[in-house]
């Protein structure tokens, strides 16, 4: 009986934990065949231990000219959709106007459509309007995808702000600009970073609308894409598995930072 | 992270929306509203309205398309890929339906049950998220690989038996089934439903529970008439992210599937930048945009827009 309660007592973290197992799995995968030497050209069975594609992440063609795209886009996406998500969220919900319920459809739509959609549509535009497909059209589109979850972020952290403290802020004679700049932009920082990170990993990690829209351009979703056809190199493996440690590492180091100022504040 | 997810409606219905406060400038909220939604209606609205146009016309490559009004292209399309269209409901419900079982049980332990190693799991449920979905998605044809380990115990179970009298795998086979996809599917969208899961269940008030073991209820009967009820907005919110990016996806269909799992996506993706036959992925793709704008409205009518942005 007492195994039995025990087991029963804990069958949520267990049937947890299992699922967690289920996420990581093909991390550890990508992490641990980033170490293979693999005898033709895919990566998908285990043959010998080897360092030497840590050794030389670049050493296929394309494969960092592509992550640079990817990286180059991903900050402009970033840069546009922040500003322009921002000023939506802060009109949203420091200003009364006409038709905010259109708005809010205007806003919620992208993020509830299938991305082929927005991908498919977005090239008939493109298409009738003759416009040359590459780095510009990506970005258009990247920056169109990604402003609606910034507004998201950005409307959850103001909506948290007491208007009194800017209203106490002009009592004390400070101007509009002023006022923004020294109380409300302070404020809201955290949730215009956490909408600038999403949007930065939404448009790096972007392939569907990327596909569509890209031209001849290659983004590194797209590379990675196009090498599951034609044979996927070590390196692929070793840029995932750097990108997860570093995203780790960052948070790691960013919530020990906040523990110990918690810590002495208290 | 969990700004991703929609915010449910506040549990007390008493409380009134704040009415935000009026101020000076009738015109600054439309000049900060200006550039974004006009970005969002030429880039995302106005291409509908091009796509609608496209899937009426016909013509050729060559000679160019003309609005025709040719609603002909609509039924050819459907004639020819319900397949496809019925394979993407199925494998998305499907999908759907693994994310909740197996995201609840992690967003509850999240919630109530990891104490201080709460934050660490949730690190390691975002944490993926910043591999490339295409690595992680390779990653799976090595585990599914034939005759390898998952195969193999599968096998050892008969669990593979039952699943290909099913018709859910084929033979010894676990790659290039319908299994895999879903697997695949489930995989990438699982998050989604955690995150939304997770927000919902934290704002439950821990004294409930108590309060319904105090009334004699044991932990299931609290589940069922507490916890869960009151998890109804994350529920929601996790289905339809689930369940949307899953019903268009063809990454999964292309990589881990064969040609008799490919979806709705792989057509339009197909018909748009290979056989470039434009009026019918258009008219596909409108398709699906409609039944999803169906499904979404039936949602918005049931909890409002203001709470879903």
């Amino acid at each position: 009986m007492p195994v039995v309660t025990w087991l029963k007592r804990r069958l949520v973290v267990i049937a947890g934990l299992i699922t967690l197992g289920y996420l990581l799995l093909p991390n550890i995968v990508v992490t641990v065949f980033s170490f293979n030497q693999p005898k033709g050209r895919f990566n998908y069975e285990w043959q010998q231990f080897s360092t030497a594609a840590w050794q030389d992440p670049c050493g296929v063609s394309g494969l960092c000219g592509s992550l640079s795209i990817s990286l180059q886009i991903a900050l402009w996406a970033t840069i546009g959709a922040t500003v322009l998500g921002s000023m939506i969220a802060f009109a949203l919900v420091r200003y009364r106007f006409r038709a905010r319920g259109a708005v809010n459809s205007m806003i919620f739509l992208p993020m509830a459509m299938p991305e082929v959609v927005m991908a498919a549509s977005l090239l008939t535009l493109f298409l009738n309007l003759g416009a040359q497909l590459g780095f510009w059209t990506i970005l258009i589109a990247h920056i169109m995808f990604c402003l609606s979850f910034v507004v998201v972020a950005v409307k959850a952290r103001v909506m948290s702000m007491d208007p009194r403290l800017e209203e106490a802020a002009r009592d004390l004679y400070a101007g509009p600009v002023q006022t923004f700049l020294r109380v409300t932009l302070p404020i809201a920082a955290p949730g215009i970073a956490a909408g600038a990170l999403l949007a930065f990993a939404l448009s790096f990690d972007d392939f569907i609308i990327t596909n569509f829209n890209a031209g001849s351009t290659v983004t590194f979703p797209m590379f990675v894409w196009g090498s599951a056809q034609r044979g996927t190199p070590v390196q692929i493996n070793v840029i995932g598995t750097a990108m997860f440690l570093v995203a780790v590492l960052l948070v790691l180091t960013a919530m020990v930072i906040s523990n110990r100022r918690t810590k002495r504040k208290a | 992270m969990s700004t991703l997810t929609e915010a449910p409606p506040p549990l007390t219905p008493a409380a009134p929306a704040k009415k935000p406060p009026r101020r000076r400038g009738r015109w600054t909220p439309y000049w900060l509203l200006l550039p974004g939604l006009l970005w969002l209606v030429v880039f995302f609205a106005l291409p509908m309205i091009y796509q609608a146009s496209t899937s009426v016309q016909t013509g050729s490559l060559e000679q160019g398309y003309k609005v025709t009004w040719h609603f002909a292209t609509y039924w050819n399309a459907l004639g020819d890929y319900w397949p496809q269209a019925l394979r993407s409901v199925l494998y998305a419900a499907a999908a759907t339906i693994l994310c909740l079982l197996l995201g609840y049980p992690l967003a509850y332990l999240i919630a109530f049950r990891a104490g201080r190693w709460r934050n660490l799991i949730m690190i390691l449920v975002i944490a993926p998220f910043f591999t490339s979905f295409l690595i992680r998605t390779l990653a799976w044809k090595t585990i599914l690989a034939d005759g390898g380990p998952v195969v193999g115990a599968l096998n050892t179970l008969h669990v593979l038996d039952v699943t290909d009298w099913l018709g859910w795998t084929a033979g010894d086979r676990v790659l290039a089934t319908p299994l895999a996809v879903v697997c695949g599917l489930t995989y990438n969208f699982l998050p989604f439903m955690i995150l939304p899961l997770y927000t919902s269940l934290e704002r439950i008030d821990g004294r409930l529970h108590e309060a319904a073991g105090d009334l004699y209820a044991r932990p299931s009967t609290t589940f069922r008439k507490v916890t869960f009820p009151l998890s109804m907005p994350g529920v929601v919110s996790g289905t339809l992210l689930t369940f949307i990016p899953a019903s268009g996806d063809y990454v999964n269909a292309e990589l881990l599937g064969s040609t008799d799992t490919r979806m709705i996506g792989n057509v339009i993706q197909t018909q748009f930048l290979r056989v470039l036959d434009y009026p019918t992925a258009a008219a596909l793709s409108f398709i699906l945009m409609a039944a999803i704008l169906l499904m979404v409205t039936f949602y918005i009518r049931r909890s409002g827009t203001e709470d879903l942005v």
